[in-house]
């Protein structure tokens, strides 16, 4: 097991600049989640630390030594393709058994080697199975296998849970994660996924047009994101912007809504977000709230979504789009095109750069 | 196989046989037809210009056997095919690979063009082009004395190795070709993958590459062997008198003797012959494909 620290990494293809300036550090034995929309970048890095990419600047070092000289071959990586990508040629022990017949290993210990691995990911019955006999999940799996049966100091995964339909996707994220804190390796994880990211990791990347955005754990992100881009890509928010003043907020429709304790020094054009959860709807627009510790708005109900324990109404207020989240308790009477009042702590709103 | 893949393909081949039947309709016409009458005259007597009616023989076949000279032709054939195809295999699935996992892009499809090109050439006219480049004062012998500072003579024309050489220029594109299409559709995660656990290029190469593009190299030297044993044209105008091959013997009873059913006897021979060694390569070539 290692850590691995990417340093002030660029990586360009021809003119387009794939990664720009991206440091992060992976603590050993750590699970971590790297997130970002489609063509972040998030493979690129994957690739880099295995080795299928070099950067232009920067270096990258894998249990403190820099690998820029290290041939794929010799970082002792396991890494999970996308498409899993078995090998066809060869039955589920042998794809398993590869890394090991690679390094010249022989005999009995192989065996017990890839019967471990393959008990490990619950696949012990199908050792002589072809690949193509195998379900999605099960390839999944024997990658799984195949990557960790060589005790590599980093597992690197390129979603590899994006080819399942969600219940398969939920139980394999359980799994994944039980195995990963059985063995202990390193892990990086790549995903587009924010709620996967959330569930498994101890920690979260974010990426950007190729770079990092934040990086923190799942609650620090979520609860304390610091741009706009991350508040609403990991989750939902609301946005809400307007000119600070003594520990205040003054809107362009001139309602003033109170700031929390630290940006109560804050002046100027400020950017908050409130999550749709922290938010309550008070029908009729008769909240009585002290209004020095909580932000108020009124608006008007647009939509109502249902999805089983939860509604999220989408609320109106002056022309901007207030989306709120709250929990069917049986005494719902916020109507469509109502007017109503919607609520939050002070304390709730976070303060975006 | 699940019953239901097969009642599937079934109903696939009913409704595809529109589709199939004019190919099978040319192919009925294009070879079947020729072919019988090749086998009525493989079975005739000698058709000497003033002879009465000629009769039904085997007499044809037996030629074949009673001299030993055609044994010893179709044995140098036979062997011919083999290094022309084994050379084919030893150029053409490095250039195939290069080409299919390498190159990208722009370079790729300069390579490929000129890969395909000796297609586009008329093939007598590659094969003379061979012999001014082959010969004593050709092209290459006056090329490589103006490079070397020592004399010395170049002269491959009319050899065995020239025969070769014209050989694998003509046949060379089909094992490229074939190998190109299977090694392009072996996913490159899957040598990622090999290198990922601890495989150099080399052995990613031999456990992986290797195996799966089997398939495309044994066609390749299969559509490379059967026309190369039954050769007659790069034999007879780059080998001449040491192009004496089973197939230059055949042409002869075609053209210059006249022995039409000796020729077709011996066209039949070396057709069951390569089919008997494409048998019994057959298991041998499904257990490694
Ligand atoms: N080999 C390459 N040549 C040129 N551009 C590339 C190459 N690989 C990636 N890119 C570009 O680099 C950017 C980042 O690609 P990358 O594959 O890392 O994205 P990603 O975050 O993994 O996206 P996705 O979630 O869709 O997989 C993309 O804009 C992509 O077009
Ligand atoms: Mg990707």
């Amino acid at each position: 097991m290692a850590r691995v620290d990417v340093k002030n990494v660029s990586l360009s293809f021809g003119a387009y600049r794939a990664l720009n300036d991206v440091s992060i550090s992976f603590a050993d034995g750590g699970f971590y989640a790297l997130l970002g929309p489609s063509g972040s970048g998030k493979t690129t890095l994957l690739r880099m630390i295995a080795g299928f990419e070099y950067p232009d600047e920067g270096s990258i070092l894998i249990g403190g030594e820099a690998v820029e000289s290290v041939p794929v071959d010799k970082r002792r990586i396991g890494m999970v393709f996308q498409n899993y990508a078995i090998f066809p040629n060869m039955s589920v022990a042998e794809n398993v058994a590869f890394g090991l017949r690679v390094r010249g290993e022989k005999g009995a210990g192989v065996e017990k080697a890839v019967s471990d691995a393959l008990d490990l990911v619950q696949l012990g019955h199908l050792a002589k199975r072809r690949p193509h006999q195998l379900s999605g999940g099960q390839r999944q799996r024997v990658a799984l296998a195949r990557a960790i049966v060589t005790k590599p100091r980093v597992l690197l995964l390129d979603e590899p849970l994006s080819a399942l339909d969600k219940g398969l996707r939920k139980d394999m994220q359980i799994e994944l994660k039980r195995i990963q804190r059985e063995v202990g390796v390193t892990t990086i994880f790549v995903t587009h996924d924010q709620d996967e990211a959330l569930s498994i990791s101890d920690r979260i990347g974010i990426l950007k047009d190729g770079a990092i955005v934040q990086e923190g754990a799942p609650e620090e992100i979520y609860d304390r994101p610091r741009s706009e881009f991350a508040a609403t890509f990991l989750g939902e928010a609301n946005i809400i912007e307007g000119t600070a003043e003594g520990g205040r907020l003054t809107l362009e429709n001139g309602v003033s809504i109170p700031l929390p304790q630290e940006a109560a020094r804050s002046s100027g054009h400020l950017r908050c977000a409130i999550r749709p959860e922290r938010v309550h709807v008070v029908p009729g627009g008769l909240a009585s709230v002290n209004l020095s510790q909580a932000g108020t708005l009124t608006g008007i109900v647009r939509h109502k979504l249902f999805s089983g324990s939860l509604s999220t109404y989408s609320i109106d207020c002056d022309g901007r789009q207030f989306q709120a989240i709250v929990p069917r308790t049986g005494e719902d009477d916020i109507r469509m095109g109502s007017p109503v009042e919607v609520t939050w702590k002070k304390e709730d709103l976070i303060i975006l750069a | 196989m699940t019953p239901s893949f097969k009642t599937r393909r079934r109903n696939g081949l009913l409704s595809a046989l529109p589709l199939l039947l004019p190919a099978y309709a040319w192919l009925t016409l294009a070879i079947f037809l020729p072919l019988s009458a090749m086998v009525y005259f493989s079975l005739l007597s000698d058709i000497a210009p003033n002879a009465p009616s000629p009769s039904l023989t085997i007499e044809n076949y037996a030629t074949f056997f009673s001299d030993p000279l055609y044994a010893t032709l179709l044995w140098r054939s036979l062997v011919l095919g083999l290094i022309v195809t084994l050379a084919c295999l030893v150029i053409g699935f490095p250039a195939a690979y290069v080409l299919a996992k390498i190159l990208k892009g722009r370079a790729r499809e300069a390579i490929f063009l000129l890969v395909i090109l000796p297609f586009w050439s008329n093939s007598l006219v590659r094969v003379f082009s061979w012999s001014m480049v082959l010969r004593e004062g050709g092209i290459l012998d006056t090329a490589l004395n103006a490079v070397l500072p020592f004399e010395v003579t170049f002269d491959l024309i009319y050899s065995y190795p020239a025969v070769v050489i014209g050989l694998v220029h003509s046949y060379l594109p089909y094992m490229v070709l074939t190998c190109y299409l299977t090694l392009q559709a072996i996913d490159d995660a899957l040598i990622e993958a090999a290198r990922s656990l601890g495989a150099s290029r080399l052995s990613a190469l031999r456990r992986i590459v290797l195996p799966l593009a089997m398939p495309g190299m044994l066609a390749g030297s299969a559509l490379i062997f059967i026309p190369v044993v039954g050769s007659f044209m790069e034999p007879r105008i780059l080998g001449g008198r040491n192009g004496t091959l089973f197939g230059t013997v055949i042409e002869d009873q075609f053209t210059a003797v006249y022995n039409w059913p000796l020729g077709a006897a011996l066209s039949f021979i070396l057709l069951a012959v390569v089919l008997v060694i494409l048998l019994a390569a057959a298991p041998v070539l499904r257990r490694t494909a």
